[in-house]
């Protein structure tokens, strides 16, 4: 935790709420991200991801505690951090290629027009949109403008990539292509990402770690559960894995059951979730429901 | 036939309609008795005068615009000699409406405080009719073209104020975000990000004002005198020519059209689609 590469610490979120106590969303939220790591961050609505995401991103702040990264603290946006959104905030009026240069030109502003084109084409064409350049984001569907949205964080390089439900509005086969996409772009970049999901095998297949928040008010970072699936992870081959069900099942139980049984009790100062696998652990796992 | 062409055809008939009523309600009645004494002591005149009919101005219009630039002397210039006066002062008060009303208006729309701090001036000052400022701008400016400069310059800060402060205040969060995740800083965001996202918005607060202001030239004009379409009408009423009166407000009419379609031109080339 100490040398992480991004440390959060003791991170609180509340809110006044008139003639009654303030309401804390979560609380003493302690958690480390590993240079190059892919760590997926869920739980149920409210339970303040959102508010933990916009904290790392410097674009919110937290009522308590606060966000190192590389060493300094984070004090607001930077280019150092990138951000897809949900909603792809593409700006309507430029072209997908005018998009993409935007955060090229913010992030290197003294790059001549050559370096700028090919940085964008480099990215353009990873995501697969090549041909698309010169269209406006309203003429591409859901998909390709989140394409174009990944692209445009990619192309700045940052050195932390947050990713807000990147998937959440796009249909399951979209998801699906974009998912292996980012998958593949991850894999040649080996960016640093922290990503909000609600889609338990959207995390088991690209996360390392998946941090579970048991539900708000009152909520906190659980645990954190190492994925130790090997990769290169294919969306086809990855159920086959032995591991790939038991991590399921434990996620889903997590979700299911015990995020409602946890919520309310707030950690202690400085407590950091604790950190489980359940691939290779043998113990018994708790009750679950849902197999889905 | 698609809609375009009938609707050309339902125009040209509604206009020829038009045109044919209003030429024959105003003919002369025919008359075969010789004049009375009264008639031909007054020249053969009528007592009740009538709105000359269409074919007459369609007359005069030609005989105007083909040659519409002569200048015969203080009460005798073209119809577009006048025409050229009045757009230079709608051009010249609209000009400096928006070098004051666009920078304040991104100041206001940008700060809550700015907004809450100028908006009563604006509540106040904005449904005072601009000819009332016109005894003022004369006293204090001492000059008839530039107090009709003025007037127009008050008519159309307004709705150009008014839009882009609206415009600017709301621009969607995400796309400030995402200035901000760029770290922008304040001047580039509202240059690249601000400008085109409400470019929409203050156009059209522009196209209100160029409307107003050629609404309000006519007027201001009769009041100052001396040369502009609006002295024009009033000059060709005093000398009970109403031909030139209705042929000018014809092209009034037709210069108010032109302007409302460069903007909504200009309009359509900052549009997006969300």
């Amino acid at each position: 935790m100490k040398n992480s590469f991004v440390q959060v610490q003791n991170l609180a979120k509340r809110f006044p709420i008139a003639n009654e106590e303030e309401l804390t969303v979560f609380e003493n939220a302690n958690f480390a991200i590993e240079k190059g790591e892919f760590v997926c961050i869920t739980g149920h609505s409210g339970c303040g991801k959102s508010t933990i995401l916009n904290a790392l991103a410097g674009l919110d702040e937290p009522t308590q505690g606060c966000v190192i990264m590389d060493g300094k603290e984070v004090v607001g946006p930077s280019l150092e951090r990138g951000i897809v959104f949900q909603n792809y905030s593409l700006l309507p009026w430029l072209t997908v290629m005018d998009n993409v240069k935007f955060g090229v030109r913010a992030r290197w502003p003294n790059w001549s027009k050559e370096q700028i084109e090919s940085q964008c084409h480099k990215f353009i064409d990873m995501v697969g949109l090549n041909g698309t350049e010169l269209r406006k984001p309203s003429e591409l569907s859901g998909g390709m403008r989140q394409r174009v949205s990944i692209a445009r964080a990619f192309a700045t390089q940052p050195k932390l990539l947050l990713l807000d439900e990147p998937f959440g509005a796009l249909d399951a086969l979209t998801r699906g292509n974009i998912q292996d996409e980012l998958i593949n772009i991850w894999n040649e970049t080996k960016q640093t990402i922290f990503m909000i999901t609600h889609d338990v095998d959207e995390a088991i297949l690209m996360a390392d770690r998946v941090l579970l928040m048991s539900n708000g008010p009152r909520a906190r970072v659980a645990e954190s559960v190492v994925v130790d699936i090997a990769r290169p992870r294919k969306r086809a081959e990855i159920i086959d894995a032995p591991e790939y069900y038991k991590i399921r099942n434990y996620l889903v139980n997590f979700l299911v059951n015990r995020s409602k049984e946890l919520s309310g009790s707030s950690p202690s100062l400085n407590e950091e979730p604790l950190t489980v696998n359940p691939g290779v652990e043998t113990r018994p796992m708790p009750e679950t429901k849902a197999i889905a | 036939m698609d809609i375009r062409g009938k609707s050309i055809i339902l125009s040209l008939a509604i206009l020829v309609t038009m045109l044919g009523i209003w030429e024959m309600s105003v003919h002369k009645p025919e008359s075969s008795e010789p004049l009375s004494e009264y008639e031909l002591l007054m020249g053969g005149a009528e007592q009740e005068s009538r709105v000359p009919p269409p074919s007459d101005v369609l007359k005069l219009a030609a005989s105007e615009l083909s040659n519409p630039f002569y200048d015969a002397g203080p009460n005798d210039k073209g119809i577009g000699i006048q025409l050229g006066y009045s757009l230079y002062r709608v051009l010249a008060g609209y000009l400096l409406a928006m070098l004051i009303a666009l920078p304040l208006g991104f100041v206001i729309g940008m700060s809550p405080l700015m907004y809450r701090a100028i908006n009563p001036f604006i509540q106040i000052l904005r449904p005072i009719s601009p000819l009332a400022w016109m005894p003022l701008a004369l006293f204090v400016i001492k000059d008839s073209e530039a107090s009709a400069i003025f007037v127009i310059f008050i008519c159309s800060i307004w709705p150009m104020l008014v839009n882009t402060a609206f415009g600017v205040s709301n621009v969607r969060k995400d796309w400030l975000r995402v200035a901000s995740t760029h770290e922008l800083s304040r001047l580039r965001t509202a240059l690249t990000v601000i400008l085109p996202a409400a470019a929409p918005t203050i156009l059209t607060g522009m196209r209100i004002s160029i409307g107003i202001a050629w609404l309000v030239i006519v007027a201001a004009e009769m009041l100052v005198g001396g040369t502009g379409v609006g002295y024009y009408v009033w000059n060709e009423w005093n000398n009970l020519d109403l031909t030139s009166v209705i042929f000018s407000i014809l092209m009034i009419g037709l210069v108010g059209m032109l302007l409302d379609m460069i903007l909504a031109a200009a309009i359509k080339r900052v549009k997006y689609q969300e």
